[in-house]
């Protein structure tokens, strides 16, 4: 077995020690996207060009998923085996807010602004029994305190 | 100068569970009470529309109703679908292509969350496969945020559930009719936090019908007509927080019920401070709370201050969900807004009954809002 599968292509590269998240950025007026789309969404320019997304930014919002959500499309773990997990937009300084999976879920532990970090963490298995990873920011400072 | 619309009747199906009774059966019910409302027959209906997301052909209700051979024309706008049927069949008066038009709403959900195939939202796949693909948490993330800017707090989204339930206890046609503690709304389930299971509304079944004519004609069909003064729907803006976005854009924008509010603000010549009944889209309790600012029924922020001191009860300065809201209603999606176009002629006619809004109440507004960023704004008035 090799190493684990992107839940997607075109997502973020990988594998790398140092993963970054694949955008698209605008030639004509100058919108990032993730991911990388077809055209721009506000000016109507295509192609996008290729441009990779900074790896830190700041918490602008989040809420906890506390429940599997519809299966499918969702085809994370369901059942006794789902773990609650949070999710939220990261503002990327200079480029866009993404939306991603939080590794930290404790609402106690999540505050609006503060800094996170790119992470590739293990999403499940799949049909053919190879692991799974896909994107998600941590808080920079693991040890923060409410 | 288009001609003025006026509503000639109104009908409903009670919202709530009904095992065994088909779409159609309930479609027909609240056409059937729309039609004695006004005093019509089927046959005085010249053109319809109809909205739902479950049943293909809501225009099948003919079969029960009567093949009349007019033009019926099948709508589905997302959460917004009813206020598209009703606009739509508003248009049509105001274009004089008919004297009366009819606007159907009629919708019979599994329960749980909705869900779709991420593609047919201009999502990509991988979205719904990590989870990203439900709309409970971004309105989770929304009025998180929103609580964040404007200083609202979690008592307040509690507040608001309590009294949309207290208000369906008042409501023969809600599906939830059990008052229901703030600490009880607060201590069930947390969702999305900070949204717990109370503040949600529930997909459900129902049926709404809105019998709309021209205005000359109004005086023949309603004992007490009430007007359409204005209709819009309007989608999302680059830079707007919606749902399912996988990501945005620095630059923010107001959401799509600002522009259908304030069009319609304008298309009827009222001011936010002339309404004096709303029906507001409470998908949650946060989104009340946020509706009612992008409504421009109250500055950000001075909700925590408003709901605390009871302007939005029944007897409050701002009544908003007088007949329990979606919290108390569920939400049949198709339906959902021929509901709050139901409640606010009851309310303009004065004969709400127990939930009657005191002041004899002259200007109701209506907004709906959801998937993938569409809201419509209705008002009506004496």
């Amino acid at each position: 077995m090799g190493a684990p599968a992107p839940v997607a292509d075109g997502l973020f590269v990988w594998p790398s020690d140092e993963p970054r998240l694949i955008g698209g950025r605008c030639p004509a007026c100058g919108t990032t996207t993730f991911p990388r789309q077809a055209g721009c969404p506000r000016c109507g320019a295509q192609p996008l060009e290729e441009r990779l997304l900074s790896p830190r930014g700041r918490l602008w919002a989040w809420t906890t998923q506390e429940f599997p959500p519809p299966s499918p499309p969702y085809a994370g773990a369901r059942g006794p085996d789902f773990r609650p997990f949070a999710v939220g937009y990261v503002e990327l300084p200079g480029e866009l807010r993404v939306e991603a999976r939080l590794t930290e879920h404790r609402p106690e532990r999540l505050r609006i602004g503060m800094e996170m970090e790119l992470a590739v963490v293990p999403f499940g298995t799949d049909d053919a029994g190879q692991e799974v990873v896909t994107f998600a920011f941590r808080p920079v400072d693991e040890a923060v305190s409410p | 100068m288009s001609t003025d619309v006026a509503i000639a009747g109104v009908g409903l199906h009670p919202f709530g569970r009904f095992p065994g009774v088909p779409a159609l059966q309930m479609a027909a019910d609240a056409v059937r009470a729309a039609l004695a409302d006004a005093g019509m027959v089927w046959g005085d209906v010249q053109v319809a529309f109809a909205g739902s997301y479950e049943v293909d052909n809501p225009d099948a209700v003919v079969s029960l109703l009567g093949l009349t051979g007019i033009p019926f024309t099948d709508v589905y706008n997302g959460c917004a679908t009813a206020a598209s049927a009703l606009d739509m069949a508003a248009n049509m008066i105001r274009l004089g292509a008919a004297d009366v038009a009819l606007a159907l709403g009629v919708d019979k959900h599994e329960r749980g969350a909705f869900s779709a195939d991420p593609l047919e939202y201009g999502c990509p796949s991988w979205y719904g496969t990590v989870g990203h693909f439900i709309t409970t948490k971004f309105f989770g993330m929304k009025i998180n945020r929103y609580m964040h800017d404007h200083g609202i707090s979690m008592e307040t989204l509690a507040r608001v559930a309590a009294k949309n339930y207290r208000n369906g206890v008042l409501n023969p046609n809600a599906f939830r009719r059990k008052a229901l503690s703030e600490e009880e709304i607060l201590a069930s389930p947390m969702l999305n936090y900070p949204l717990t299971q109370y503040m949600f509304c529930s997909p459900d079944e129902g049926a709404a019908a809105v019998l709309l004519c021209k205005a000359e004609l109004a005086s023949q069909y309603a004992a007490r007509p009430i007007y359409l003064r204005a209709s819009t729907v309007r989608t999302r803006r680059f830079g707007a927080f919606e749902v399912h976005s996988p990501w945005l854009p620095l630059e923010s924008a107001d959401g799509p019920t600002v522009h259908a509010s304030r069009a319609a603000y304008e298309m009827a010549g009222v001011e936010p401070t002339d309404v004096d009944v709303a029906q507001l889209q409470d998908t949650d309790a946060g989104a009340e709370v946020i509706h009612m600012a992008e409504n421009g029924l109250c500055a950000d922020g001075e909700q925590e201050a408003l709901v605390a001191d009871g302007a939005t009860e029944i007897g409050g300065r701002l009544p908003v969900n007088t007949d329990g809201g979606l919290i108390a209603n569920g939400e049949p999606i198709g339906a959902s807004g021929l509901r709050q176009i139901h409640e606010l002629v009851l309310q303009l006619r004065g004969t709400a009954g127990d939930r009657q809004v005191p002041g004899e109440p002259t200007v109701g507004y209506a907004q709906l809002y959801g998937a993938p960023g569409t809201a419509g704004v209705s008002i009506v008035s004496t």
